[in-house]
């Protein structure tokens, strides 16, 4: 069983509140992620929990159990590092029987399990080779191996996918989102990316400069934003937030649109407009629009949509899907 | 995409390399062969390469004269006593340094370094002085004590740049994992701290074996080390040069043969670290 529980948690670097005080329930077997800009606190929000960093206040419970002043060792997590930090020194099949040999396992024990992580990971081949003969994706994979052989309550891991290429993050990606499908065990992963937190997630918890601004599971977030940061960070290409007149016509200071949700035409529409760039993915055309008292507006065609830098063309919004935004940022 | 190098430049720059290798390389090699030859014959010119009478007689002279066994104790005696006094100090000091680091470290590594750039001869007198009185001088202990307090900057210096290398994150996921501190150290700071430790090691045993000044003012004869030994041939009955020659061979031969053994490891700890 793996729940965690936050409760009234800071944390205080010198003169610098990282965090003031968060509160968070995450259930056993969820996938959780925590995404937000860099320095928002979410590593150290992880950290937290990890028991690398001790809290200033507040209090960690894990699996019913206080673990506020409980060292790393004990907390019975393990954690996945964005460089993989897996020990030079040691082959494959050593760092992954590291966790068990200090857990005081026996000899047979310890290989039998090696072996099974092995083969979930593909790296029955590897498991004599160093690190440094490995490729970053085959380390990330060790470093997984090295979390799942002990049966931890919840996994950690801290941007795990940033320091592999694109193409294997989106394989990396879907391994770990399979790997939790099979484990059921809490994960609780970190990133500043919101594709993966979308993909991934069964709860998002957005933060910035160290508070919660909302969670929610990742379609409730993408329909439902709680705020304007919310809605500009959730969603891609990002929601486009336009003040003024228009906003203030539909009652409200900020109104946001989704690029997706922008019927494009060359023949009508209610908003005209000159296109300053568009990129063409292909199945998707991204056209970014000089509205004509509106301002840029990002918008989302179709990919036979023919159009190029220089062209006019007309715009409308679909109505029922405009978010309002208060003074304040809120959600009307 | 590699550069392509053209044959002639490759040529030149062998050229280049091989010549300014010889040139290093050249007085000791002319040093070696000095020794082999007769005091007359040293002193001939033009000098002979290598058509001359070879005699093994100049070592046998320096043997008889002056006890080289006892000089080359010395030197092991000196060089590896203050090299683990010196680890003994610096490993704690540099640990403490790259992994608890405090606002005034960087400076302290500063000041440590900055008492190299100090000509040794402003404080021989003080030390000289201090060495009388303590009844250090020309003793084993004095030479270690001395060597290692000269050497110590360097050493703390390098073990701090090893130490600084190994990540934090490794560390933690070995807490992450389950080790105690013991375990953690055991298991994982000690595996990768020790070629750093190890590089640092033969370094210093080089830097002392050769160390010239200190030796040769403190130090007479009982506790004088090679050094000192070559340094006996070089003025009181005129100049030997092939004897003086021989006693150099017999003592740069040993370390240059640990040199030559260690190689892998003193690289990497000439580059201090820079090169991973």
């Amino acid at each position: 069983m793996g729940s965690i529980t936050l409760r009234n948690v800071s944390k205080v670097f010198g003169e610098a509140k990282v965090i003031p005080s968060i509160d968070l329930d995450i259930e056993d077997g969820e996938f959780v992620v925590f995404v937000g800009p860099s320095g928002c606190g979410k590593s150290t929000l992880l950290r937290l929990i990890a028991g690398l960093e001790d809290v200033s206040g507040g209090e960690i419970v894990i699996d019913g159990k206080p673990a506020t002043d409980a060292p790393p060792a004990r907390r019975g997590l393990a954690m996945v590092f964005q460089s993989y930090a897996l020990y030079p020194h040691m082959s494959v099949r050593s760092n992954i029987a590291f966790p068990l040999k200090m857990a005081g396992m026996d000899k047979a024990e310890i290989d039998r399990k090696v072996a099974d992580a092995a083969k979930v990971l593909n790296l029955t081949d590897y498991l004599e080779r160093k690190p440094r003969q490995l490729s970053g994706g085959q380390r990330q994979r060790v470093a997984i191996g090295r979390a799942i052989v002990r049966q931890p309550k919840a996994f950690l891991f801290d941007e795990p996918l940033s320091n592999l290429d694109a193409a294997l993050r989106v394989n990396m990606r879907l391994e770990i989102s399979e790997l939790h499908q099979q484990l059921q065990t809490t994960m609780i992963y970190v990133t500043h990316d919101q594709v993966e937190a979308m993909t991934m997630a069964d709860k998002i918890v957005v933060l910035n400069k160290g508070r919660i601004e909302q969670v929610g599971s990742p379609l409730d977030l993408y329909r439902k934003p709680a705020n304007l940061f919310v809605a500009g960070f959730i969603g891609s290409p990002k929601m486009n937030l336009i003040e003024g007149a228009y906003a203030e016509a539909k009652g409200a200071k900020t109104v946001g649109i989704r690029p997706e949700h922008m019927v494009l035409s060359h023949d009508s529409g209610s908003w005209t407009g000159t296109v300053t760039i568009a990129e063409h993915l292909g199945s998707d055309t991204f056209m970014h629009i000089e509205v004509d008292g509106i301002g840029t507006v990002t918008a989302r065609a179709n990919g036979d949509f023919a159009c190029r830098h220089g062209d006019r063309v007309y715009i409308t919004p679909d109505e029922n899907r405009l978010y309002r935004f208060d003074e304040k940022g809120l959600a009307l | 995409m590699a550069r392509k190098v053209s044959t002639r430049r490759k040529l030149i720059m062998s050229a280049i390399a091989w010549t300014l290798g010889i040139l290093i390389f050249f007085p000791i090699l002319w040093t070696f062969i000095t020794s082999f030859k007769t005091e007359a014959e040293a002193v001939a010119s033009p000098p002979s390469f290598l058509f001359f009478h070879w005699t093994t007689e100049n070592y046998a002279q320096v043997q008889e004269r002056s006890d080289y066994f006892l000089h080359f104790m010395n030197s092991v005696v000196v060089s590896l006593g203050s090299t683990f006094l010196g680890l003994l100090i610096a490993i704690p000091a540099a640990w403490a340094m790259a992994f608890s680091p405090t606002k005034r470290t960087k400076d302290v590594l500063m000041w440590m370094l900055s008492t190299k750039m100090m000509p040794p001869v402003g404080a021989l007198i003080p030390i000289y002085l201090i060495f009388r009185d303590g009844g250090l001088l020309d003793t084993r202990t004095g030479l270690v004590i001395v060597l290692t307090l000269i050497n110590l900057p360097i050493i703390v210096w390098m073990l701090y740049t090893y130490f600084k290398e190994i990540p934090g994150e490794i560390l933690e996921a070995a807490r992450m994992d389950g080790a105690s501190l013991p375990k953690e150290i055991v298991y994982v700071l000690t595996p990768m701290a020790v070629p750093g430790i190890a590089s640092t090691l033969l370094l210093n045993i080089i830097l002392s074996w050769n160390e010239a000044f200190w030796t040769l003012n403190l130090s007479a004869s009982k506790a004088a080390p090679l050094t000192a030994f070559i340094a006996s041939y070089s003025s009181p009955e005129g100049l030997f040069y092939a004897k003086l020659s021989a006693a150099s061979t017999m003592a740069i031969a040993p370390i240059l043969i640990m040199g030559w053994f260690s190689q892998k490891q003193l690289v990497r700890g000439l580059t201090f670290g820079a090169v991973k």
